[in-house]
């Protein structure tokens, strides 16, 4: 079985791993990072998204060798989690705007919303609904979701802009 | 002075465990030593199984068990249906696991338990079966062709209801206008994000079920019917779920097999469904074909509606089958007034996946038979859509009013929320661009759509359901108890999975014993914590469970003010109780509540015959539904040369009664009104002639994604309902119903010039584009 290093949420793992086993399953099944859920088997809804090197991806679509050498960071290592902690702006834009009802497609939500900020940090309402197009929700329609999105951005924004 | 907690936009309590991923799926849990379990389903809709031969995968690393069919015959039972809606209806025997015939392409044929998921899987692939192929039934009406083969020896007919009201002959007779049209409700998968998913553990005596379910209180009942395990033995918990839409109200195949898995190895099982596995073996929804009659006067007052429905059940009837059509009954005739109405239902057997519940249970399909045809309608006699419901609806001033159907609906303002969303929508402004488009001979043009909808929810009074010859009765439970320190917790017998009821519920409290809001824990979904309940579906949360917890804490507070009056010496009466606190009337001498609850607890000083605990509980049974109603508008761009379908604006005034948290609602109505819009555009459960889902994926079955929808625009108005306390009537169905005939009735207005009068949903570009191929061959206007 191949070896595998991999840093998940600032801790690094050495794993042995079958061939086959996806980086969605080491995460949850090993790795104890059950943040992270499984919506579909065709890499459609997005639930699994999480940053690989920076990066948003599909967890399901990675196998475990893949991700040898790699960063990822889970909805669980966004913001400090402790019962204290603060969360990500983008965790409380989401919060603030009601933009989850089950919860189950918030982790790669915002996930995907983080990373559609990378490129464009003041998306207008279309680039933000194109640029969640691989992310589905069920209960939301939405709406909801784009106002956070818009929300979390200006809050970036800020956290950037104060020195 | 105390802030009032109904009514506020409080942010989630909710939130933040789903937000930072500490959420507890039922697939996040396991315990020691849990065992995996697989299903090998069948390829085949409708098949003799001739032979299957497990011992292949026994044989294989990793593997622990491999079962058939035929080794639960004895044990397994039948999947329960509880709603037989006829006297006479076939409820066919439904085996969780098939043992001799299959009779839809995903009925679980055998299965396997190993030690992790991959094992189990490669040793599905040693399985042999063999099947002798039957034909497949796929289509209703020939199933009910004499000679056609059957799906069930009793036949393909499930039951046949009829309900009249009122002389229809005499009204249909000589009418100045007749309308008649054939409309069809696609079948759909409810697609809930989370997957289903089911882990049982045992001590060996008694069973705890994990699962991804609406209904633990039910589960447990009809899990203790099914398999005679006694219901004091089970314990069910439904942990964080992540969505339902009536998916989850169900008691399924793998909920029992698990349960009999875990006693016969005597170890925690867990199974997970993959999403094409749920795509097969998750209840559809829908899928009707109905045939409609109107008859009005030249002026456009309807004198009788009938309507005909033929509904899939397909293979088996389920928890709620034959029940989710037949609420049609109540429901076709909506919020107009009429001389008289009949409305006939046909379940008819297929070898598809069984239907069942899905976010709106037979209104949608109810609602948008009624608002189609009253577009039809207008047309016919050339007055506005708009025009023509207000010459029919029943006005503010009639009700309380008894329908045509039979139901008293108790409040309602349908000229105010239709008033307010045609001023939102700029409706007038519209209708004028339109006419411009047309003029013009755009390509693009532009179409409106209305739905004057209403619903009942709230369910449900037990009696109404008894008489409905529903299985189990409406009521809600709620237990509300002060800790020693003066916090609150609450137990209810609602089953949230996204609806907010730990916030909702919070706010309720907060005001009633007046505590603050952040000092409520809301405890859900667990048969042993919450011992009673019934659950979540029907829109019945609020309107039901909510009272209930309204209830209990007005005995909290009754019992508080005789502790209070016993600690202040004076007589109850004397006592006025304001935000937390009881006052001597006209005196300094007062007791918080807190102080009372920790009174309670020491109980040092209690008064004769007072117990030492300042808790109470409470049973809501409603004496009515409750009957939400709104005013949808939708705007459509129709491309004529492409035949694509762009929703340019929405707007949804809904009439929910009284509102506890306007975020929440405003969510609920976002989720539905899209759930219904993607029926209308998008979705459809596609079989072929053999009986194969074509549509097991999400790549294959079209769910919106934030690219395909628009904003939608929000407002209400607010009827009280009179059937409970708090005046509440539910909301989470409300914009499902309302939506679909909204947007169809939009796109059929952008093409109706051309001759369109209907297009089969969902409205694809192929389907509007061939819609329109086809006026023109013969020659516009049709
Ligand atoms: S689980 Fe990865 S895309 Fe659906
Ligand atoms: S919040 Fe339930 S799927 Fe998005």
């Amino acid at each position: 079985m191949p070896r595998i290093t991999i840093t998940v949420d600032g801790i690094k793992y050495e794993e042995d791993v079958e061939p086959r086993l996806l980086l969605v399953h080491l995460l949850r099944e090993r790795l104890g990072r059950t943040g992270t859920p499984v919506g579909c088997d065709t890499s459609n809804c997005g639930a699994c998204t999480v940053m690989l090197d920076g990066k948003s991806a599909k967890s399901c679509s990675v196998l475990a060798v893949q991700a040898d050498g790699c960063d990822v960071v889970t909805i669980e290592g966004l913001g400090t989690n402790g019962t204290n902690g603060s969360m990500h702006p983008m965790q409380r834009a989401f919060h603030e705007e009601h933009a989850l009802q089950c919860g189950y497609c918030t982790p790669g939500m915002v996930m995907a919303a983080i990373d559609l900020l990378r490129n464009d940090p003041e998306p207008s309402e279309e680039t933000i609904r194109q640029g969640l197009e691989g992310n589905l929700c069920r209960c939301t329609g939405y709406c909801n979701i784009v106002r956070a999105v818009r929300r979390g951005a200006q809050e970036m924004g800020r956290a950037v802009n104060t020195p | 002075m105390t802030v009032q907690e109904v009514g506020r936009a409080r942010r989630r309590k909710e939130d933040a465990k789903l937000l930072t991923g500490r959420t507890q799926w039922t697939d996040n849990l396991s315990r020691p030593g849990v065992l995996h379990v697989m299903f090998l389903r069948s390829p085949m809709a409708h098949a003799r199984i001739s032979r299957i031969d497990v011992s292949g995968a026994r044989d294989l690393p990793g593997v622990v068990a491999a079962f058939s069919g035929q080794d639960f015959a004895g044990e397994q039972g039948s999947l329960p249906c509880a709603w037989p809606v006829t006297e006479d209806i076939v409820i066919p025997e439904h085996p969780p696991m098939a043992v001799s015939e299959v009779r839809y392409v995903g009925e679980a044929v055998a299965c396997v338990v190993a030690t992790d998921r991959y094992r189990a899987a490669d040793a599905l692939e040693a399985i042999e079966v063999d099947y002798e192929p039957l034909p497949a039934v796929v289509d209703m009406r020939q199933a009910l062709a004499d000679d056609g083969p059957k799906v069930h020896e009793a036949g393909n007919k499930a039951f046949s209801m009829k309900l009249t009201s009122g002389d229809v002959e005499a009204a249909f007779r000589d009418a100045p206008v007749v309308i008649d049209r054939t409309y069809v409700q696609q079948r759909l998968i409810p697609s809930a994000m989370e997957p289903r998913a089911v882990l049982v553990d045992t001590d060996g005596e008694a069973f705890t079920i994990w699962s991804a379910t609406q209904i633990p209180h039910v589960l447990r009942v009809m899990l203790a019917v099914v398999t005679g395990i006694p219901e004091h033995k089970l314990r069910v918990i439904a942990p964080d779920v992540g969505g339902g839409f009536g998916s989850k109200l169900q008691v399924t195949a793998e909920e029992v097999l698990l349960l009999l898995l875990a006693r016969r190895l005597g170890k925690p099982v867990k199974w997970l469904e993959t999403r094409s596995e749920g795509n097969l073996t998750v209840h559809h929804g829908r899928d009707q074909i109905q045939h409609v009659r109107l008859a009005a006067d030249a002026d456009g007052r309807i004198r009788a509606l009938r309507v005909d429905l033929l509904a899939d059940m397909g293979a088996y009837l389920m928890l709620l089958t034959p029940g989710v059509p037949t609420l049609g009954a109540q429901m076709c005739n909506a919020i107009y007034k009429m001389d008289a109405y009949e409305f006939a239902c046909t379940g008819v057997f297929t070898t598809k996946m069984p239907t069942d519940a899905y976010r709106g249970a037979g209104r949608p399909e109810a609602t948008f038979v009624i608002e189609r045809v009253m577009d039809e309608l207008a047309a016919e006699i050339g007055v506005d859509p708009v025009e023509v419901r207000r010459r029919n609806w029943i006005r503010h001033d009639e009700f309380p009013f008894t329908t045509i159907s039979g139901l008293t609906y108790d409040s309602g303002n349908y000229e105010a929320a239709t008033e307010r969303a045609l001023s939102l929508f700029g409706y007038d402004k519209l209708r004028a661009e339109q006419n411009d488009r047309r003029d013009r001979g755009d390509p693009v043009q532009l179409g409106i759509g209305v739905s004057t909808y209403t619903e009942m929810c709230g369910l449900a009074p037990s009696r109404l359901l008894g008489a409905a010859n529903f299985g189990a009765g409406g009521w809600e439970h709620a237990s509300v108890r002060m800790l020693a320190t003066g916090k609150v917790e609450v137990a209810t017998g609602t089953t949230p999975h996204g609806q907010g009821h730990v916030t909702a519920w919070s706010q309720i409290v907060a005001d009633a014993l007046g505590v603050p809001f952040e000092d409520v824990a809301v405890l859900h979904g667990d048969t042993a914590i919450v011992p009673k309940g019934m659950d979540t579906y029907g829109s019945r949360s609020l309107a039901v469970g909510g009272v209930a917890v309204v209830r209990a804490c007005e005995k909290v507070r009754d019992k508080a003010r005789r502790l209070a009056a016993h600690l202040m010496e004076c007589s109850p009466d004397d006592l006025e109780f304001e935000a937390g606190t009881f006052t001597v009337r006209g005196t300094e001498s007062r007791r918080t509540i807190q102080e009372l609850a920790n009174a309670a607890f020491t109980a040092h000083d209690l008064p004769d015959g007072v117990e030492a605990r300042l808790d109470s509980d409470a049973t809501f049974d409603p004496e009515n539904f409750s009957f939400p109603h709104g005013t949808h508008l939708c705007a459509v761009e129709v491309d004529t040369e492409t035949g694509m379908v762009r929703i340019r604006s929405y707007v949804a005034v809904d009439d929910i009664g009284k509102v506890i948290n306007p975020l929440i609602v405003d969510g609920q109505l976002h989720g539905g009104i899209a759930q219904g819009i993607a029926q209308a555009l998008f979705e459809e459960a596609v079989y072929d002639a053999d009986g194969n889902l074509l549509t097991t994926t999400m790549a294959d079955y079209l769910l919106p994604s934030a690219a395909d929808l628009p904003d939608f625009a929000l407002d209400r108005t607010e009827s009280p309902a009179t059937s409970n306390p708090l005046g509440v009537k539910g909301v989470g169905e409300a914009g499902t119903i309302a939506s679909t005939p909204a947007v169809v009735n939009a796109v059929v207005d952008a093409l109706r010039p051309r001759g369109v009068r209907d297009i089969q949903m969902p409205c694809t570009p192929e389907r509007v584009w061939r819609a329109l191929a086809a006026q023109e061959r013969e020659g516009g206007q049709g």
